[in-house]
């Protein structure tokens, strides 16, 4: 660790600086000098592929602060923007580029979600909008879907659409790390347009280093994901160590071809469900694990009849005794009539009433 | 209860609480990037007066300086900042900097107490006798109803050291001393609320009376006496502004019985008639934390303070309308009524006062 890391990150520093820490001081005077925190700079904006009235894909080159841990291909990051100059939305994006070490830079792929509103999409943000020097917040690198140090002979990776850019880091850092064993590279994308990364993955499998990519089309005519199609592609896959990630049905075609194998490690990301407009659905209370059928009341008034004691203080939605994060799900403001279905946000309880499906960690 | 006898029908009242409500609507809709640049600007200024505050002791001829200038970054982070981002104003904004739920101030109240004893005891009870705590903080009458005993000669004398100790007064405010003494409440109930205040004032000690002192070597004991000098002036300042927005002349506090059960529009009325307001200029507004806007921000306490000066116009051409007092006064004046009100209950009431405490809500009567 550098000297200055260590004297910014020490005990002396931190009590002058009490009861602020060290990073509130630090961004005002520049926002890529960080004690603890994580932030980037953008240094380049790639478009991936653009096809008319699809949501395009942009490749986003991040040079990390020195607080920056590292990565290992497979995991994700956390990425907080100001969408509009004032609220800053977090979403987590897939890595796409092979291992990055402390303060290496990095990169995220990134397909701008169409049903968001601008206001609330990151995705659509990043894609349409970041420019070369904007300053993004990070979370350190997360996730275990990652490859292990010692990789077997044989790797076999699925993914599909946006799926693809864990397992695309996992290829990177592969080649990068002169892996002599074999690799089948399985992808389903909706249309050859569709096919981000095709150049690469071409010269991948021209290269001659056993790197076998089959990206698949169902839509015009290419086999479906299958058992008998995976033991044609390799005799005995269930044995084979395999990373895979994509959207819930191709997930549900591997977990069912897998068969509870062990080789299988799998990631998928779950679309947000979006509100019904109404009550009814299921409360969970993910701390305590407990469940109910949706009332349609105060979230507050409903925790506790289903037995729990969260804190709460005025019950009118000023003291913010009761703010509780909300991890799934839609609610409705009972003062102000405002829905909100933003995942990962914090909410006032007490006037704070689900709308079909929600999880709280209460 | 001191009630100036000032009513509104239920009908009245309901409307006064939608009118209140469309404001705040409006407010919340409309919050963007004006309000984020403007808090991160008096961020700036903050950290600015206080790295300049701390340089300055070096230079011991500039020693007023110095302590002009830490004076104002200790005001602007427990006002304009500190309160405010606590209150949750800025949550919206995302920014953890920013955020009630993990802004620590320079203060030896620890946050998470003051939170407690404030956005929830103080907001939601403002004004109601043996509810809200900040009526006399536990040691001072503020009220004629508070009854009268010989302790309370004392009351400016007391006024005068809890002026002077204001942080302190605020950190031991949970504690309820008076409370203990008067054996309602068991040292056990305080041992947590004891071993957060304790570890907060460690820390603001340490940085104010040992650290910055230290670092400027044989000044020590300038810096030492410059720091507390800053603190002083802070709580002077923070007292001042507190203690006018609930205890001028003409504002009003409530009984337990007659806030039971309260619709949003009686709340918003016991807000309105139990708040008063400063009047000054842009910079002065700035310098109370806008609590020279207290009648707004009881109105609407999480709504970003900025808003407040904006707010008032509106507020003030509803009570015009509904025929309520909107109790607004210079510092000045504001001071002297706060003042005279201490030392009137320092002493016994001279005479028994014709009561006529009455409901707030009148029954509409007939035409």
């Amino acid at each position: 660790m550098s000297l200055a890391g260590t004297v910014l990150r020490s005990r002396t520093l931190a009590a002058l600086t009490s009861p602020h820490s060290v990073d509130r001081y630090l961004e005002l005077v520049n926002p890529m000098w960080a004690a603890r925190e994580v932030r980037a700079r953008i240094v380049d904006v790639t478009r991936e592929v653009d096809v008319p009235g699809h949501p395009p894909v942009a490749t986003l080159t991040l040079q990390p602060t020195s607080t920056w841990r590292g990565h290992r291909a497979g995991q994700h990051v956390q990425v907080g923007v100001e969408v509009d100059g004032a609220r800053r939305t977090t979403r987590v994006f897939s890595i796409s580029s092979s291992d990055s070490r402390p303060g290496e830079r990095f990169t995220i792929t990134v397909r701008a979600n169409p049903d968001a509103s601008r206001r609330q999409s990151v995705s659509r943000w990043l894609v349409e909008h970041a420019r070369p020097g904007t300053v993004l917040h990070l979370s350190q690198a997360q996730g275990d879907f990652v490859l292990p140090d010692r990789v077997p002979e044989h790797v076999v990776m699925i993914s599909g659409g946006s799926g693809i850019t864990p397992v695309m880091s996992m290829l990177r850092s592969l080649q990068r790390r002169s892996h002599r064993g074999r690799v089948t590279f399985l992808h389903y994308a909706q249309s050859p347009e569709h096919q981000i990364f095709a150049g690469e993955l071409e010269e991948a499998r021209r290269s001659g280093h056993g790197i076998d990519v089959h990206l698949l089309h169902p839509e015009l005519g290419d086999p479906a994901l299958s058992p008998a199609y995976l033991h044609r592609l390799v005799p005995g896959y269930r044995d084979v160590a395999t990373w895979a990630c994509g959207p819930a049905p191709l997930m549900e075609a591997v977990l069912a071809s897998y068969d509870g194998s062990e080789a299988l490690r799998t990631e998928y990301f779950r679309p947000p469900r979006a509100g019904t407009g109404a009550s009814g659905g299921e409360l969970v209370f993910s701390r305590s694990g407990a469940a109910a059928a949706n009332s349609g009341a105060p979230l507050l008034e409903q925790a506790e009849a289903a037995g729990l004691t969260p804190e709460s203080g005025c019950r009118m939605g000023i003291c913010l005794s009761c703010v509780s994060r909300k991890s799934e799900g839609t609610v409705r403001n009972v003062v102000t009539g405002e829905e909100s279905s933003l995942p990962d946000e914090d909410i006032r309880i007490c006037v704070s009433a689900p709308v079909g499906d929600c999880t709280v960690y209460l | 209860m001191t009630n100036p006898g000032i009513t509104l029908t239920t009908e009245q009242l309901e409307e006064f609480g939608d009118e209140l409500d469309a404001i705040r609507q409006r407010i919340l809709a409309d919050l963007g990037e004006a309000d984020a640049s403007y808090i991160r600007d008096v961020v700036r200024a903050q950290r600015a007066f206080e790295v300049a505050g701390r340089a300055l002791f070096y230079l011991p001829p500039a020693w007023p300086l110095a302590v002009a200038a830490l004076s104002i970054s200790k005001i602007l982070d427990n006002m304009e900042i500190g309160h405010n981002v606590m209150h949750g104003q800025y949550d919206w904004m995302g920014d953890p900097g920013l955020n009630s739920r993990m802004y620590e101030w320079d203060n030896v109240c620890p946050s998470e107490q003051w939170k407690n004893s404030h956005n929830y005891i103080h907001h939601t009870y403002t004004n109601i006798l043996g509810k809200d705590r900040d009526i006399g903080y536990g040691v001072l009458r503020m009220d004629e109803d508070q009854p009268w005993h010989p302790y309370y000669l004392g009351n400016p004398a007391y006024a005068f050291l809890l002026m002077v100790f204001f942080e302190w007064g605020v950190a031991m405010h949970d504690l309820e001393v008076e409370n203990l003494v008067a054996g309602r409440r068991k040292v056990e109930d305080n041992a947590a609320l004891h071993a957060g205040i304790m570890r907060k004032v460690r820390r603001q000690a340490v940085k104010d009376y040992l650290l910055f002192p230290a670092l400027t070597g044989p000044l020590f004991p300038l810096t030492l006496a410059g720091n507390a000098a800053a603190n002083l002036v802070r709580n002077v300042w923070a007292f001042n502004i507190i203690f006018c927005g609930h205890f001028p002349a003409g504002v009003a506090t409530f009984s337990q019985e007659e806030c039971e059960d309260e619709t949003r529009g009686q709340w918003y009325f016991r807000q309105l008639l139990g708040s008063a307001n400063i009047t000054g200029s842009r910079l002065f507004h700035l310098m109370t934390g806008n609590l020279s806007h207290q009648i707004e921000h009881h109105l609407f306490p999480d709504l970003p303070a900025r808003r407040y000066p904006e707010i008032a116009t509106e507020v003030r051409e509803l009570c015009e309308r509904y025929g309520l007092p909107y109790n607004t006064g210079s510092l000045g004046r504001q001071l002297g009524s706060v003042a005279a009100k201490i030392c009137r209950l320092a002493l016994p009431d001279r005479r028994e006062r014709s009561r006529t405490p009455g409901p707030v809500v009148a029954e509409p009567t007939a035409a």
